[in-house]
């Protein structure tokens, strides 16, 4: 097996460019790779063929002299609740059975434009509901690593989620890069879970058009990659303005990799008091302060700022998130395409497709948000929780008045068993509890890598910008993965290796 | 215009407001860019976003937003220029969504006016409440299989107005000219086409009754989806009467939904649970708020046309036209322009007359409307111009205007085929009076005896003789002259 699928997209972009190797042999190593960790369930399907046709014309347009920049043949996975034409596209619900969109999302049609090769459709919770993959209706992925020590040792460990698949087909080494989404932290937290790096632009800066929505007013595509630059390099395929869209911000698209690499002298780095929790992990809290001395380290300046609606961030996320979910989701409703399971009324009809087609994870969040939005509970719930919502908006701009970005860990914890966390909801959403706040507040951000817990298991660093600046995010964050100089890599399965 | 309901306690007083669902005039629909043509094939007017497939996203489509503003500057009414699409949540088959996309809290337009112009040329102001825009639903057909419903989706995201009245109205004329006079407005403005059987004005009526001179406002029920003027006026008088019945007989009135049903010219309750609706209305996260700057509003203002209000105004104040015959004639867009294009150049009050009686009367009879007479405005000009310049009489120009209504010929084509000409030829019409004296000494002996009146059965031989065509100024100057002596 040839160790392509091994490299970067930077690295592979000039092996590529250099005519070292084709886009097909690299597209080959891929699929290999993808068959080999099969086990992993990272894919929901697979796309063998139209990866080698989209490599084959890569190939093509590049002997031409008609290459379109750094991406044209670089193999990716997408996360299955993006639309694309004419490939079945789940939601990873049994709901979508057999819908095959006749559409491709902007964010994939960017990038098919852009020339990347498209490997396959990855798992993830469903609907995006979920931080550990575990609710998806194709069943849970695993994570590549696995703990060499401690009560995990021997276990299979989630990958995190929503973006569960693409994480771990990022770790596993199937794909040097894959498109997620974040809602509440399903791009961070996997790739915090997995030892990658997971990065969620700001609201509006990708297209929504054409994926299957969760939570409209937070959904938002980024990229899981195994370096920041790779992050930087695969943002810029994906990003840019789009009418279709009318949350979709109407700016230019900048190119994201300039300056990476600039250094950070000078860098004013916030540290929010109110990140300290109760019942942090000690590693936790010794790889942020270990953080702040990396940045510090590279002439960053690192301050304590005060973020004083964080502990109000994961309720109201609890409750905007489903109550945009439950409408969002009305639209499943048996008539027009997916799974329909026969009643003897149209109301028999809806409830029996529903609840047959819907995961457990689903109907809770669907029954939370009609709760929420319900009259005589609406002002209650729904109303404080926007009032809330901007006030923690609110908090973000103040502290932005003084620093560039925000240093805080990106989990409370290295990925957990499968299995775990399962029969207690409220302590899975605990998971996105440093993620949520920048998502409510529509805010970029990052996990890079950082280290290994004491089992051996990765654990990310979470950076979050100011409103549209990408560039000074990705510039910190390039700063932090170079200090951390994170090179460890899992091995597939319990007791695998590759 | 006052109604009373007579019940065995006493006379009652109805309370009516409406809300009128109004499509807006627009080539594409209100988020997406489908046809929203009339009579198309089922399901051929739908894109992605009508069918709500997986991750679509609606779009605004700006020009329907002016045509809610133009229709809100029509309606005199305030123009908000901050306004929030919300979803209003339902289960429907024919709502693929599973939420209709409308406006709820921060609607387009406030509070504004329609005038209706009264049977004894006065008039009434009736407020309007708001004006908001709103999707449409598709349609369900359950007559199509005996086992399974069929769903054309091409009404799904329609553009709609929905325009609700205060509870000025007070009784089922009121209403009928409440709904033609917004029709009218609506049509002069061109942002509907007020075709109510093709589904585009439609209303839900909302009833109460109260005892007569009370001021009291009770429980009201609310008739959905009527869908003609007559229907409209119907569900009032028959939910009006209904309800004083109940309060006579010590039943409660409860506010609810109800059905009519036209062929029997009833209302009855919706009572299925699928109507007892929470609709869970929350800002729609996929739209920005409706934001227009006050010059854009401006803009829109600038280009309204002359309104029916304004032209009854000029009509009456520079044609010297009474309020009742300005009323008429302005009621809609066509009978206007009609009406302006004969009086130019004609004396208005009989362009008026000619407009409103033998037209009119006509057309009526022929069930056409003016839009396809078959007297052109500028054919019944030229008969005027025929009348004007003595040509014919006023009494042949009624028989020339039956034909041309009947054969769409010319006024000047048939009063040439047919020697309508009228004599003004003192000669001839001096022999025809000259033979009638002659011929009738006794009536001549009557007239001269005293008898006045006899002059118009003189006249009247006079204009058989010539079979109509004489001018009857001359002939009763001539005769006047001739019994004289």
């Amino acid at each position: 097996m040839s160790e392509l699928n091994k490299k970067t997209i930077a690295e592979a972009a000039r092996g590529l460019e250099d005519g070292d190797f084709t886009s097909e042999e690299l597209t080959r190593a891929c699929l290999d790779a993808m068959e080999a960790a099969r086990d992993i369930n990272a894919f929901i399907t697979e796309t063998p063929d139209i990866a080698l046709a989209r490599a084959g014309e890569s190939d093509a347009r590049r002997a031409a002299g008609n290459a379109t920049g750094p991406l044209d043949g670089i193999p990716i996975a997408v996360k299955d609740l993006f639309c694309t034409e004419g490939v079945l596209t789940t939601a990873g619900s049994h709901i979508l059975d057999g819908f095959t969109p006749p559409y491709e999302s902007t964010v994939t049609q960017n990038l098919r434009d852009a020339g990347a090769v498209m490997l396959g459709k990855t798992n993830l919770d469903e609907f995006a509901m979920g931080s550990a993959n575990i609710t998806s209706y194709y069943g849970p992925v695993k994570n590549p690593w696995t703990a060499d020590s401690g009560d995990k040792q021997g276990k299979d460990l989630v990958p995190g989620g929503s973006s569960g698949g693409s994480a771990a087909a990022v770790a596993a080494l199937i794909a040097p890069g894959a498109l997620g989404t974040d809602t509440g932290g399903s791009i961070r937290q996997p790739a915090s879970f997995t030892g990658i790096v997971g990065m969620k632009p700001t609201y509006g800066r990708c297209s929504r058009w054409g994926i299957v929505a969760f939570a409209s007013s937070l959904d938002q595509a980024g990229p899981l990659t195994r370096t920041v630059e790779d992050a930087a390099l695969l943002l810029g395929g994906m990003a840019g303005h789009d009418a279709k869209d009318s949350t979709s911000a109407p700016m230019d698209l900048p190119d994201f990799t300039a300056g990476l690499k600039d250094g950070i002298r000078g860098l004013k780095v916030g540290i929010p008091k109110e990140y300290t929790m109760d019942g942090m992990p000690a590693e936790i809290e010794a790889l942020w302060a270990q953080g702040r001395d990396w940045l510090t380290g590279q002439g960053a300046q690192c301050v304590e700022v005060s973020l004083p609606h964080t502990q109000y961030a994961l309720p109201t996320y609890y409750i905007v998130a489903p109550a945009e979910a439950s409408s969002n989701l009305a639209r499943y409703d048996g008539v027009r395409y997916g799974l329909r399971v026969p009643g003897d009324s149209l109301d028999d009809m809806y409830e029996a497709t529903r609840g047959e087609g819907f995961g457990e994870e689903v109907r809770r969040r669907v029954l939370i948000g009609t709760y929420v939005l319900s009259a005589g509970y609406y002002d209650a719930y729904y109303i404080k929780a926007q009032k809330l919502r901007t006030l923690i908006a609110r908090d973000f701009q103040n502290a932005f008045a003084d620093v560039d970005v925000l240093l805080t860990p990106t989990a409370p914890s290295a990925a957990f068993v499968i299995g775990e966390k399962m029969d207690d909801p409220v302590a899975m959403y605990l998971n996105d509890i440093f993620t949520v706040p920048a998502s409510l507040a529509g805010l970029p951000a990052i996990s890079v890598p950082a280290g290994l817990d004491g089992d051996g298991l990765p654990l990310g660093l979470h950076l979050i910008a100011k409103p549209f600046d990408e560039a000074t995010l990705f510039r910190a964050a390039f700063a932090l993965e170079d200090a951390a100089g994170f090179d460890a890599k899992p091995g597939v399965g319990p007791g695998g290796g590759s | 215009m006052s109604y009373l309901i007579e019940g065995e306690s006493g006379d009652w007083d109805v309370v009516i407001g409406l809300e009128v669902h109004a499509q807006i005039t627009s080539q594409a629909k209100l988020f997406s860019g489908s046809a929203t043509a009339f009579g198309a094939g089922p399901n051929t007017q739908v894109s992605l976003v009508d069918a709500a497939m997986p991750g679509m996203l609606p779009v605004i489509n700006e020009y329907c937003v002016e045509q809610a503003v133009k229709t809100g500057l029509g309606l005199k009414a305030q123009i908000n220029r901050h306004s929030v699409f919300e979803r209003k949540n339902y289960f429907y088959a024919d709502l693929p969504q599973g939420y209709q996309i409308s406006q709820f809290a921060e609607p387009i337009v406030g509070e504004g006016i329609v005038v209706l112009d009264m049977p004894d040329g006065t008039t009434r102001e009736i407020g309007i409440e708001r004006l908001h825009m709103e999707q449409d639903a598709g349609k369900s057909m359950h007559d199509q299989d005996p086992k399974r419903s069929f769903i054309d989706l091409n009404r799904s995201g329609v553009a709609l107005m929905e325009i609700v009245s205060k509870p000025d109205l007070r009784s089922p004329e009121e209403a009928g000219m409440y709904v033609r006079k917004l029709r009218s407005i609506l049509r002069y403005l061109g942002t509907c086409d007020g075709n109510m059987e093709e589904g585009s004005m439609r209303a839900d009526v909302n009833v109460s009754v109260r005892p007569a001179g009370s001021g009291e406002l009770r429980t009201r029920t609310e008739t959905k989806n009527v869908n003609s003027v007559r229907f409209i006026m119907q569900v009032i008088e028959h939910e009006s009467a209904r309800q004083v019945q109940a309060y006579e007989s010590d039943e409660e009135i409860v506010q609810e939904t109800r059905l009519f049903d036209a062929a029997r010219g009833e209302t009855r309750s919706m009572r299925s649970k699928e109507f007892a609706h929470d609709y869970r209305y929350f800002p729609d996260p996929d739209l920005l708020p409706v934001v227009l700057s006050e010059d854009e509003v401006e803009a829109i203002r600038a280009s309204l046309p002359e309104l029916p209000d304004d032209i009854k105004q000029r009509f009456i104040d520079t044609m010297g036209l009474t309020a009742y015959d300005a009323g008429v004639l302005v009621a809609d867009k066509e009978t206007a322009n009609y009406f302006e294009q004969v009086a130019k150049g004609h004396d208005a009050k009989i362009a008026a007359n000619w407009v409103t009686g033998n037209l009119f009367g006509a057309l009526n009879k022929a069930g056409r409307s003016i839009a396809d007479s078959p007297v052109t405005a500028d054919a019944l000009s030229e008969l005027l111009d025929l009348m004007a310049d003595d040509t014919i009489s006023g009494r042949i120009a009624k028989d020339v205007f039956e034909e041309m209504f009947e054969t769409g010929r010319g006024a000047k084509q048939i009063v040439e085929d047919k020697g309508l000409e009228q004599i003004t030829d003192t000669g001839a019409i001096e022999a025809a009076v000259d033979a009638v004296v002659t011929d009738n000494p006794d009536q001549v002996a009557d007239f001269r005896g005293g008898n006045e009146k006899a002059i118009g059965w003189f006249v009247g031989q006079v204009m058989k003789a010539t079979e109509g065509k004489a001018n009857p100024k001359l002939v009763n100057e001539l005769l006047r002259k001739k019994l004289a002596k």
